[in-house]
């Protein structure tokens, strides 16, 4: 028996929520006045549950490391949220929405925690329309929706391509209201760098006031974690420059396991890399799938003619395209999930075809798409007989109201108009599915430590579809955290406030300052970001797209070797007592320097293949699906949750089965 | 390409500041301006010095943490970009570019060429938002149909970054761009009418009381954004707020 309790409830899968929050403990408005909660990350999850927790009576303290809530990573979220409204009559049910997550996370997560998911999202745009989020709507005045990759229906809400952004300022909204009511105290350039434990539960944190350099002590009865993912132990990404993993690291360290770190998006359409200077990656929403074809040239010829330059890829005809994933996959066709789009990128850029100078890039072209809604509009504009100018002009006019901005974007990085050459894009880090282990509860292996969002594990399986992380994101903090945190907290209407003046509280502080102080110690070789390249490089060519037994079991001997180059020789400029961006970085790259080896220890000991992780081990022999991933539900129908025992070589796993009632385990086919 | 860089530097609020000149070498056009100066930053680091300090996040033009006044103006010469965004071809070998921190009174400087912009921060939060619990049983989201021009433009205003380009733009130091964007945003809605009088007089006046200058209609914000926030909506939020005050 595992010592892991998924705490699910009893009964049938679409009665489990209701009853649960139907028995589960309540604390009384009077009592919540003297409960504190702490919320480290401001981002969907963390400032939703942030504003809902503070909503109903709790003393609420948020942390953020940039100036302001609003400027957390979820805000880059372009292309829509999910939710199993049916507003579109093509038969889309709480039912439906569970089984494409489940299915597109190729039967790796948990059953009770999808269908929930699916049950709240309603909720969720019910919600944030109350909130004044300023959707995009058809000309009756009703809500619109457009598809993502993966499913059959358009249950996908949007905002143009900014619908994170949306959210997030409708949860920003929400907490400034809390704010202005006292009830919300927000501690802006502020980083967790210590979880603080007392009695074995979570009672606080230690927190770097990233203007002064002060550390300092903070204390509550319950610590959220809504920090999201851990992408940029890529270094490459398509998250921000400071999204990390510390908090969630520092609370793994502390007994908070960590699940299924091997578990990472690759996002299909992003801005291809053009030089060794890049710092990030730039995401092209999935959205554009919707109307954008996918291809690269048949011959080889043709591609070498394109690289030279004497070639554009508008002079090839039809007849000369590949459109890949139309071939292979004809029923999903250019709205395969993620990872297979991805995969079949690779696949045709490692043969050879790839269209830019590195060789590592493909076509998302809109040159159809402009013609058929050209003539559409002509159409219902009453203009008979257009010409092919028009028809263009009318066709790019739709384009740019669908996906304005992210035309822009794509112009603005790579100095080329898409409206009238195709654009090039390549798969990119962009989402971690893996995170911290969490039960039904979202409560970590820690009592009283809780996370949300992107930082727990639960939901996406092993593969996440479009349109679904700020779905996910609000639904722990708006619906879900705020009814299980009460129940935990139930038991401490009577524990009064935590004293921050404790032996617990000193020897954090200090583990904090000596860590500090060894980072500000290192012999001054080499820059931060030095050594966070290099770990990026050994993570993408090793632990990437495609894995191997060798591979990865070089890149746990890299990395550890890397870990301690890094703390003997790292160079951090200025003092640790002020504003000091590198030491900042110096303490998240350390914390991925023990991430990487831990991420790739799971990848290896995952020898299947299954949504964003391809083992080249566990590939299907014969048969329609030959070639594709082959997943092994025998011997790994389950979560990888691993508990820190000091150097990340020595993490002891422990496995929680997956239990499937109400889906068959199948073959997950595009085809 | 090779620049000069004549770079604000400011210990910190309470120091003086000065420019400092810097150059360097091999900066090629696919380069954003930041990972401009990510490369003097590596090369300050190796010499030991102290890399120059500013605000930035996500790297595509949407957090709003990147600000920087270059050559005279918010985010640069090229339009309707974030610092992030505006690429080095955008500039020749040989240039000298000015690099300082976005002024304003109500934007102190923290260090070199970060600046404190909580002063946004509390203009949201004095009226900022729809009051509305989260319950699960808000009424239905399509009960209410909003016509689409409406919707579009809530989601026009809504799209500001509070940057505070505006600001920086502005002679007078003005916030009313970054103000009415959100006023009209709700003004706009069905769902923030309710709140109206009160929202617009509350965030007008944090906005005075935070220090930031009037409106005199020059249009450099408008010019400045790097979101395209029209000034359409000050005059919005002008009515809205003659409204409310005549309620009021």
């Amino acid at each position: 028996m595992s010592i892991l309790d998924s705490k699910i409830p009893e009964g049938p899968l679409a009665d489990k929520w209701t009853k649960h929050k139907n028995t589960i403990n309540l604390v009384n408005p009077a009592n919540k006045r003297n409960i504190d909660i702490i919320v480290v990350g401001t981002g969907l999850a963390g400032g939703s549950a942030a504003a809902t927790l503070a909503e109903l009576g709790y003393n609420v303290k948020t942390f953020c490391y940039s100036d302001s809530p609003r400027r957390a990573h979820s805000i880059a979220a372009q292309g829509g949220i999910n939710a199993a409204k049916n507003y579109q009559g093509d038969g889309d049910s709480d039912y439906r929405l569970f089984y494409d997550t489940i299915k597109g996370g190729d039967y790796r997560s948990r059953e009770a925690n999808v269908y929930r998911l699916a049950e709240v999202s309603g909720n969720i745009i019910d919600q944030c329309v109350a909130q004044g989020v300023p959707f995009a709507r058809e000309y009756g005045g009703l809500l619109d929706n457009r598809s993502f990759g993966g499913v059959l229906v358009s249950r996908t809400f949007y905002a143009k391509g900014q619908t994170g952004q949306q959210l997030l300022l409708g949860a920003y909204s929400a907490m400034n209201r809390q704010i202005n009511r006292g009830k919300i105290q927000s501690f802006n350039r502020h980083e967790m760098l210590d979880l603080v434990k007392v009695d074995g539960k979570a009672r606080g944190i230690i927190a770097r006031n990233l203007v002064t350099g002060e550390i300092e002590r903070h204390s509550a009865h319950a610590v959220v974690l809504a920090t999201g993912g851990y992408g940029n132990v890529f270094y490459l990404s398509t998250n921000a420059m400071g999204s990390n993993v510390m908090a969630a690291w520092r609370a793994h360290r502390r007994g908070a396991f960590f699940a299924n770190p091997c578990y990472t998006q690759i996002h299909p359409t992003c801005i291809p890399v053009s030089g060794d200077h890049q710092s990030k990656l730039t995401l092209m929403s999935e959205s554009l799938r919707n109307d954008g074809r996918i291809w690269v040239p048949k011959r080889i010829e043709d591609v070498e003619a394109i690289r030279a330059g004497k070639l554009k890829p508008t002079q090839l005809s039809e007849e000369e395209r590949d459109y890949y994933l139309e071939r292979r996959y004809p029923a999903f066709g250019n709205l395969v999930p993620r990872d297979v789009a991805s995969r079949a990128a690779k696949e045709r850029c490692d043969a050879g075809y790839g269209v830019n100078k590195t060789g590592e890039a493909v076509y998302l072209d809109f040159a159809a798409a402009i013609q058929r809604y050209g003539k559409e509009k002509a159409l219902t504009s009453g203009i008979h007989n257009p010409s092919k100018e028009e028809i263009t002009k009318l066709g790019e006019e739709v384009i740019e109201a669908k996906y304005g901005n992210l035309f822009q974007m794509y112009e603005k990085i790579v100095d080329e108009n898409p409206y009238k050459t195709p654009m090039m894009i390549y798969p990119a880090v962009h989402y971690t599915m893996g995170g911290l282990w969490v039960d039904y509860n979202l409560q970590t292996t820690i009592p009283g430590c809780y996370a949300a969002g992107e930082a727990n594990f639960s939901d996406h399986g092993a593969n996440r579809l479009g349109a679904s992380a700020l779905m996910q994101g609000l639904a722990d903090g708006y619906f879900v955290l705020p009814y299980t945190i009460g129940d935990y907290l139930s038991h401490d209407i009577r524990t009064g406030k935590i004293p921050t003046d404790t032996p617990e509280f000193d020897e954090a502080e200090k583990h904090v300052k000596d860590r500090i102080e060894k980072l500000m110690g290192g012999s001054g070789q080499h820059s931060v970001d030095y050594y966070h390249k290099k770990l990026g490089k050994i993570m993408w060519n090793k632990c990437g797209m495609s894995r191997n037994e060798k591979d990865l079991k070089s890149a746990i001997d890299e990395i550890a070797a890397l870990r301690e180059d890094f703390w003997k020789n790292v160079k951090i400029p200025g003092t640790a007592n002020s504003m000091n961006p590198e030491l900042e970085k110096a303490g998240r790259v350390a914390d991925f320097l023990e991430l990487g080896e831990l991420f790739a220890k799971d990848a290896l000991d995952r020898n299947e293949s299954c949504g964003g992780h391809f083992r080249e081990e566990s590939v299907e022999q014969e048969g329609e699906q030959k070639g594709e991933a082959l997943r092994d539900d025998k011997n790994f129908k389950y979560v990888s949750a691993w508990e820190y025992k000091g150097e990340p070589k020595d993490a002891q796993l422990h496995k929680e089965d997956l239990v499937f009632e109400n889906i068959e385990l199948k073959t997950r086919s595009y085809k | 390409m090779n620049l000069t860089l004549k770079i604000w530097r400011q210990k910190d609020a309470a120091s003086q500041g000065s420019i400092v000149d810097y150059q360097v070498k091999g900066i090629e056009g696919d380069m954003s301006f930041l990972e401009m100066l990510d490369v003097l930053n590596e090369q300050l680091i190796t010499k030991g010095d102290d890399p120059v300090v500013f605000d930035h996040d996500c790297r595509e033009g949407i957090c709003g943490a990147c600000s920087l006044q270059i050559n005279g103006e918010p985010h640069g010469p090229d339009r309707l970009v974030t610092t992030c965004q505006l690429h080095m071809r955008k500039f020749n070998d040989g240039d000298t570019i000015y690099i300082e921190p976005f002024r304003a009174k109500a934007f102190p400087v923290v260090k070199d060429l970060m600046v404190d912009r909580s002063s946004f921060e509390r203009i949201q939060q004095a009226g900022g938002y729809i009051s509305v619990n989260t319950s699960g049983n808000t009424q239905d989201a399509n009960a209410i149909p909003i016509p689409k021009e409406d919707a579009d433009q809530a989601m026009d205003a809504a799209t500001c970054i509070g940057c505070g380009a505006c600001v920086a733009a502005c002679r007078n130091a003005s916030a009313m761009l970054f103000t009415s964007a959100k006023v009209s945003q709700y003004a706009l809605l069905p769902q923030g009418q309710v709140e109206a009088t009160d929202r617009v007089l509350a965030m007008v006046n944090q906005m005075d009381e935070e220090g930031f200058g009037n409106c005199t209609n020059t249009g450099a914000c408008e010019i400045e954004c790097p979101k395209g926030i029209s000034l359409e909506n000050i005059a919005r939020m002008n009515r809205e707020y003659l409204k409310a005050s005549l309620k009021g």
